[in-house]
């Protein structure tokens, strides 16, 4: 550890940090453009020199490295004349809109302008002007704003892996374009806005909403994907006006997929905001009272055995665990939350986890850990639309050098080379008796892993696909101390949630389809659903009461006999878990609309109608039952587990593909199909790729 | 001593019983009545001068070719003390940024001038008009139609206090 003079005081700071690094890491700060900690320093805008013993010039402290005994010196009278040319050579060409621009109040130039630039320049010319370009409905670019920092290049290369962007022209003429013409095709170009230190790329939902100074900013989690992005979500007064990434190194870095961010626009279109009965078999609105005293008279006529429930996306630990309570209160055990919700298809794809299991349904390597993995098999699933962050991890692995891909399934652009093996399960029982040639790699590598998508656990052969990649996982060591190779890419948190909520009936035969299947054979005469709107409605029978609680009006709602109007996860308190199994609150940002209720609030208040006493009156009540049950719960705490090696099955039929899920990124929930972005971007980019 | 006692009681008897300090009194009155120019105007039907740097009754102006000059950049609305600006925005159909509303409550408002200060292209600006007042509280919520209204109104007026103040800008 080498020791660092900054500023006159000592500092022991790691080995191989660049001199900007280190003072980020001791709170020095050092104004900058181009440096951004996440992407490679070019070293460019000259704003963070600094001052080091032994150098008659200034040096930039983004691309100096640290050596034993340096003097550094970052607020010398020098250092703020360097400062003060840097800001009126990159104002030469600025113009001064800050009135105008979305970046005004949170912008690097404009802060760094205020505390070391003039006030005055000496220039005097004609400023540049740069055409209009088209970057794709995301985001709105202001070229003649840029300032040639390169970030967005930089970021589009090295962690989006689109080969799209450059600067062209020398000098004056620089211009930050797309090579080609086109539409900026990815998942996280979105985040394009978020580098730029000026008002160049911007945000094409927030344009013109709002000012930095008056929004309210809410740090909570992304529940649109199974990953868990950590967000921070800007609003004022009622509206959600931008969703942005908050940086956590474990799981998203400083990114967020763009079907993250620019949601934004559907949190309110399509809200069930009243309460609804069905009478006369039209919806009507209604009161609380008089939806919940409706379900109660129902229920009285009907056995335990013939209510069921089921969760859908979205749903957090507190409401699937209140629900699973009240419903074995009132002697019901068929619930389930184990389905695709999220998929195109009309009907319940059961994908049959077992919750005892948590190893083999979570995704055990960690999305940090895949950076220290050497190999790696993706069976069934496309990161890149499941979940792009997670891809964009596997781009930075690979892009280390010395990382074995290969991928069994569909054929996807993943933005980095992989071999393709094909689709057939075939492949799989080749690999497994080694004589596939990625049977070789898999077993000189030191940290193997295997991904199975999603889209592994459903179709005929499932069970077959899953055994088969747990006996790879076995003989190929991915599973040794302090490292598991095994992993389970889910994409919906509200099904993670619920499983960790035990949301699963005791008797092991009873799952979804079961339950959808007894509904139609008139077992099943009540059915209750959080956010479920994939059954086959049309063919479910007529006389089936169905109560649908949720936010989204859509299949689901349309066919409930009662709606029950619930909140938006950005409107209340919650808890969730993403697909390492890592838990994570939620708070509220926002408050709600119309009439909706807190989701577990209203279960809570449907025992009173049923007359079931849940013993609990807050939040806080719930959360502790549920740390009593689940001892994760009350710490808070993730810890990888394996998964069971016992009752594999052995006799594989080597028949059939498999095929990966989710086909297009865009739209792939309730929220996400409401949103007019994401219909612009499935139109533009969905069809290319398919 | 003694005699100048008596002396001022004398003058201080002949004093009061000849009215003299009534008399002085009436004098400078018609002095002022008769001879010198009145100072008070005949209010409402004479109005008073007022500075260009009077601040009335707000006005949002327009260019020249009829375009809103508010950009809604919100620097009014952020400055406010009293924080009787609202403002909301939107991206206009032709691309350009522009309010969606532009309220001022009036019954907060101070009349420091500080919008039309920070306003960097000069459109909220204080006319020298304070005859507004109004029979309910609701009639002084203004909109932005009330405000480009009163900017039209006002407008000549506007273009030469601007023109007069530019120095000191």
């Amino acid at each position: 550890m080498p020791k660092i003079v900054i500023n006159g005081s000592e500092h022991e700071v790691a080995e191989g940090l660049t001199i900007i690094q280190a003072c980020d890491s001791l709170g020095v700060s050092i104004p900058r453009f181009c440096y951004h900690d996440k992407l490679p320093s070019v070293g460019s805008c000259r704003m963070c020199m600094v001052e080091i013993s032994g150098s008659r010039k200034l040096v930039p402290s983004c691309a100096t490295t640290i050596s034993e005994g340096m003097e550094v010196k970052t607020e010398t009278p020098e250092i703020h004349k360097a400062r003060k040319m840097v800001l009126e050579m990159l104002l030469i060409n600025h113009p001064l809109d800050c009135p105008i621009c979305d970046k005004g109040g949170e912008c690097d130039l404009q802060d760094q302008t205020y505390r070391y630039g003039l006030d005055k320049s000496a220039i005097n010319v004609v400023k540049r002007a740069v055409e209009e370009k088209d970057f794709g409905p995301l985001i709105t670019p202001y070229m003649t704003r840029c300032i040639h920092c390169t970030r967005c290049i930089r970021f589009a290369t090295e962690i989006a892996g689109i080969q799209e962007l450059g600067a062209l022209g020398r000098g004056d003429h620089t211009e930050i374009s797309m090579y080609i013409s086109k539409s900026l095709s990815s998942e996280l170009s979105g985040n394009l806005a978020e580098v730029c230190p000026v008002g160049a790329l911007t945000n094409s939902s927030y344009a013109f909403k709002a000012r930095p100074w008056e929004l309210i900013s809410t740090e909570t989690i992304d529940v649109l994907d199974a990953v868990g992005s950590n967000i921070k979500v800007d609003a004022t007064g009622l509206a959600v006006l931008r969703i942005m990434p908050k940086i956590n190194d474990s799981i998203n870095e400083s990114w967020i997929g763009d079907k993250s961010r620019y949601i934004v626009d559907a949190l309110r279109i399509q809200r069930l905001d009243i309460p609804m009965i069905r009478i006369n078999g039209k919806l009507v609105k209604s009161s609380w009272n008089e939806a919940m005293r409706t379900i109660a008279d129902k229920l009285k006529s009907l056995q335990g055995s013939e209510i069921a429930s089921l969760m859908g996306d979205f749903v957090d630990i507190e409401t699937a665990f209140i629900t699973k309570k009240l419903f074995n209160a009132l002697g019901s055990d068929n619930i389930d939350c184990r389905f695709i919700t999220n998929s195109a298809e009309n009907n319940v794809i059961d994908v049959n986890f077992d919750v005892e299991d948590r190893g083999s349904y979570l995704f055990n390597t960690t999305i940090a850990g895949i950076e220290e993995a050497d190999s790696c098999l993706i069976v069934g699933s496309n990161p890149r639309f499941e979940a792009p962050i997670l891809n964009a991890r596997l781009r930075k692995r690979y892009l280390r050098g010395g990382f074995e891909m290969a991928v069994i399934g569909e054929k996807y652009d993943g933005n980095y080379k992989y071999d393709y093996l094909g689709s057939n399960i075939s492949l799989l029982q080749d690999i497994l008796n080694g004589k596939h040639p990625f049977a070789e790699k898999l077993k000189s590598s030191k940290k193997p892993m295997l991904v199975l998508g999603i889209g592994a656990f459903v179709g005929n052969n499932s069970s077959d696909i899953v055994s088969l990649a747990k006996e790879i996982a076995i003989k190929y060591n991915m599973i040794q101390d302090n490292w598991n190779g095994y992993n389970v890419l889910n994409t919906s948190a509200g099904m993670l949630s619920s499983m960790e909520a035990g949301f699963v009936s005791k008797d092991k035969k009873i799952n979804a389809d079961s339950i959808v299947s007894a509904t139609k054979a008139k077992n099943i005469k009540l059915l209750w659903l959080n956010n479920v709107d994939n059954i086959d409605f049309d063919s479910l029978p007529k006389d089936i009461f169905v109560v649908y609680q949720g936010h989204h009006g859509d299949k689901g709602a349309a066919r409930a006999d009662v709606i029950l109007p619930s909140n938006l996860w950005l409107e209340q308190d919650g808890t969730y878990v993403n697909i390492e199994g890592r838990l994570q609150r939620s708070y509220q940002a926002v408050p709600t609309v119309g009439e909706s209720k807190k989701s577990w609030k209203i279960i809570r208040k449907f025992a009173e109608y049923v007359g079931v006493d849940l013993k609990m009156e807050t939040l806080e009540d719930l959360r502790k039952q549920i740390s009593e049950v689940n001892p994760r719960f009350a710490s808070m705490n993730f810890a990888v587990a394996e998964f069971k090696k016992d009752n594999l099955s052995m006799n594989f039929s080597l028949n059939g593909d498999v095929k990966s899920l989710i086909t297009n990124y865009y739209i792939t929930d309730i929220i996400s199909k409401n949103s007019v972005k994401m219909a612009e971007c499935t139109k533009l980019f969905v069809k290319k790729t398919a | 001593m003694e005699n100048n006692k008596l002396i001022q009681r004398i003058s201080n008897f002949l004093e009061s019983l000849l009215l003299i300090d009534i008399f002085k009194g009436i004098i400078l009155t018609s002095k002022y009545m008769l001879f010198k120019k009145s100072v008070t105007i005949n209010y409402p039907y004479e109005k008073s001068m007022v500075s260009y740097r009077f601040k009335g009754e707000h006005a949002l102006r327009r260019y020249e070719n009829g375009e809103e000059r508010c950009i809604a950049c919100k620097l009014c609305e952020a400055i406010c003390p009293a924080q009787a600006i609202t403002i909301s925005a939107e991206k206009r159909n032709d691309g350009s940024r522009r309010t969606l509303t532009y309220d001022i409550d009036m019954s907060k408002c101070i009349y420091c001038g500080l919008c039309e200060e920070a306003c960097p292209v000069d459109a909220i600006v204080e006319t020298p008009n304070v005859e507004f007042s109004t029979e309910t509280r609701e009639e002084l919520y203004y909109t932005k139609e009330k405000l480009l209204s009163n900017g039209e109104r006002w407008e000549n007026y506007l273009k030469q206090k601007m023109q007069e103040l530019a120095v000191y800008k």
